[in-house]
């Protein structure tokens, strides 16, 4: 049961940090959602019992991709232009 | 252009951890879940982590480059020489004789049951481990290093 419960409150997380990657214009608090969601995937790996793969996906996802989109961003302006 | 004091410190407390802990999944990769590519990927965030928290010319100073390109080399002679041991013994290539031998890696009788499980076993995947462990962990600070000397706009 409550394997369960934390599956689906994960499986939440991840529509909702997918969501807010889509919606923030601030691109530094955008790819920080995205490595929540690289997180979260590597959450719902060790749920479905593939420890291998969620350590893979949380070094390369949560940790370097983030990293990396957070030196892009160093490099160019901070906040997205909107064309509202 | 460097990010607060407090994510500076952050960095500093959390990167002995985070290495330890991916030399430990490099070590144990024949045994636990993990290996390799894995560790040296754990170990490389670590790296990411103090690169993205300083700023270029301090990260220059603290990671030396050609410290990087050796053991990206290393690995991967590590990693084709300890196949090539093999045909030099008469062996095939990638051919374990290193395991049930007594030496390295080769203790011939493991216990049996439950146990924490024996970390002197295995004969050549601990040193293919521990080769692209060493690998991963040059090559991805190396990308990391070379994304960040782009956006500072300096040659590394």
């Amino acid at each position: 049961m409550i394997e369960l419960v934390v599956h689906f409150l994960v499986l939440a997380g991840l529509v909702v940090s997918a969501v807010l990657t889509f919606y923030f214009r601030d691109l530094l608090a955008a790819a920080l959602a995205s490595g929540l969601f690289s997180f979260l995937i590597s959450l719902e790996f060790y749920i479905l019992q593939a420890p291998d793969v969620a350590i893979s996906q949380a070094g390369i996802g949560a940790g370097l991709t983030t990293a990396i989109f957070i030196i892009a961003i160093r490099g160019t302006r901070r906040f997205e232009e909107g064309t509202e | 252009m460097q990010m607060s004091k407090i994510v500076r410190l952050s960095a500093d407390i959390m990167y002995p951890f985070v290495v330890i802990f991916g030399l430990y999944v490099i070590m144990h990769g024949h045994i636990t879940p993990g290996g390799g590519f894995q560790g040296g990927a754990v170990v490389a965030t670590g790296a990411a982590l103090v690169i993205v928290a300083y700023a270029f010319h301090d990260v220059k100073a603290m990671i030396p480059k050609i410290l990087l390109y050796l053991q990206e080399s290393g690995g991967l002679l590590l990693f084709i020489g300890a196949g090539l041991a093999g045909m030099l013994l008469g062996f095939p290539f990638f051919f374990n004789w290193l395991a049930n031998s007594g030496s390295l890696f080769g203790t011939p009788i493991v216990p049996l049951g439950p146990n924490p499980g024996e970390l002197n076993t295995g004969g050549f995947l601990p040193l293919m481990n521990i080769a692209v462990g060493i690998e991963v962990w040059g090559g991805l600070t190396l990308v990391i290093l070379y994304m960040i000397s782009g956006v500072g706009k300096e040659e590394y």
